[in-house]
């Protein structure tokens, strides 16, 4: 890890007066930066600590919504009476996510931020080819070992899956991320890869996430996150889906159905055209199964990532029928 | 360019003053500035839980940690869990009980893990002792005993 001049911040204006610097970066829980900069991905001249700053960490529940603090940790916000109660998906993704070590230091901003596992961007001695590390530079992982990398959203720069849990909670029930003085839907947050894909936000420098805002349905209060992955614990999804669900009186009939992706794409993914052929119809396992394959339209492998196509579709399927209590 | 920074850290109820580069890690700084070499060093980038220390009570990973983060914070490590005249915690006296290392190089972390997952309340059943002790590797595959020696130090608790 290369050396750093630090800088603890004492307001949440000069952290962001100081991350108008070229070099500088933001110091939260460390989980990200710390890792990266060890692998030799992140070389920040100055690190901004802003652990140290207050009112950045409440966590609010009421009838409206959730408001979470960008500093809140991932630990809190799954243990939240509030959060289990209106959201139990976005607590699920916290919770089946990373350690409980990790989850006490990662911070729902820098979760958010959160890079790639791409193990070609990690790895810059082995593998100099980035565009994401290093624009221009070409892509090791195409006709590499692919086992990981996206089947949705790709480009022929970049096929590098977005890794996180929680975002894939949050686009599926509208949530917004707080950037001082601005919002972005949590959808429009996350850029495509492109011909850009070392751009994977739309934050600018110096900018800094405040909080997160989820509206409340009655979609969210019946929700899950299904993530299956190698190994039962401590693990990236290989697919996971964030599912919520309201019928109409009948107790049958969709009135408004949320779907989103993980593990699968370069971005937090939301499954509209599942949505879509769902609403309005009776829920039974053959309609379920049919709309859930709509999740791979456009889907490209690359090879040892093939199975994602497979297994994604039965995934979102299940966590439906578990919404809907077929299951 | 070396550039120190000047430290004062509260571990286990002592202040350690010390100075060190920026980019100095927690676990670095108890190992290799305050010769406090109980916390170990596996991974070093946030895999493995060897280096699992409390800040402020709760458990985080002091390898993904910068030591200048934790200035004016309460860190705990394994050498400040027992008590005062030598008397083991429950959870070691557990572990030295059940058989629960072989090579004993992730013991620490997985003490301090378990210290914690215990007042969390998320050692209520072997299935939950086993999710919630996840980040906490052991390549020698002491698990039955790990689990074992965290239930019943939660039942005593």
């Amino acid at each position: 890890m290369r050396d750093f001049s630090y800088l603890r911040a004492s307001s949440a204006d000069e952290a962001r007066q100081a991350a108008l610097q070229a070099g500088s970066v933001l110091l939260a829980g460390g989980t990200t930066l710390l890792d990266l900069a060890k692998c030799g991905v992140m070389e920040p001249e100055t690190v901004i600590d802003i652990t140290h700053l207050s009112g950045l960490g409440g966590i609010t529940v009421d009838a409206g919504g959730a408001t979470i603090g960008a500093l809140a940790k991932m630990g809190e916000v799954a243990d939240h009476a509030g959060i289990r109660a209106a959201f139990p998906a976005v607590s699920e993704s916290l919770s089946l996510a990373a350690s409980a070590q990790l989850r006490n230091m990662a911070t729902i901003g820098g979760n958010l931020l959160q890079r790639t596992r791409c193990s070609y961007f990690r790895e810059p001695d082995v593998f100099p080819a980035c565009h994401k590390r290093n624009p221009g530079s070409g892509c090791s992982a195409l006709g590499g070992v692919t086992r990981n990398h996206a089947v949705l959203g790709t480009s022929d720069a970049c096929i590098a899956s977005y890794p996180g849990d929680l975002a894939v909670a949050l686009v599926a029930f509208d949530a917004v991320v707080e950037v001082g003085g601005r919002t972005v839907s949590v959808d429009d947050f996350f850029l495509l890869p492109g011909n850009t894909p070392e751009r994977e936000t739309v934050l600018e420098r110096g900018e800094m996430i405040t909080a997160v805002t989820v509206p409340a349905s009655a979609a969210a209060k019946n929700s899950t996150y299904l993530k299956v992955r190698d190994r039962q614990s401590y693990e990236f999804a290989a697919a996971s889906a964030a599912v919520g669900l309201e019928f109409e009186a009948d107790g049958k009939t969709v009135r408004d159905i949320r779907v989103a992706l993980g593990g699968v794409a370069t971005k937090p993914w939301r499954a509209r055209n599942v949505e879509q052929a769902l609403v309005g119809k009776v829920l039974s396992p053959e309609t379920v199964e049919a709309a859930s394959r709509l999740a791979m339209e456009g889907a490209v492998s690359h090879g040892a990532n093939h199975y994602k196509i497979e297994l994604a579709p039965r995934v979102v399927a299940r966590a439906i029928l578990k919404v809907g209590g077929l299951a | 360019m070396t550039r120190t920074i000047h430290l004062s850290l509260d571990i286990n109820g002592r202040r350690y003053d010390l100075d060190v580069e920026p980019r100095v890690t927690l676990l670095d700084a108890l190992r290799e500035h305050l010769a406090l070499t109980g916390t170990k060093k596996g991974c070093d980038q946030g895999q493995c839980g060897a280096c699992t220390c409390h800040v402020d009570g709760s458990r985080v990973l002091s390898c993904l940690t910068l030591a200048a983060q934790v200035e004016g914070r309460q860190i705990t490590t394994i050498e400040g869990i027992a008590a005062e005249n030598g008397e083991l915690h429950p959870v070691q006296a557990a572990f030295v009980e059940h058989d629960a290392f072989q090579c004993g190089y992730c013991t620490p972390g997985q003490i301090m893990s378990a210290v914690a997952c215990i007042r969390e309340g998320h050692a209520g059943s072997d299935e939950e002792i086993r999710e919630y002790m996840s980040g906490n590797l052991c390549r020698c595959g002491a698990y039955n005993s790990i689990v074992a020696a965290v239930r019943e130090a939660a039942e005593m608790a």
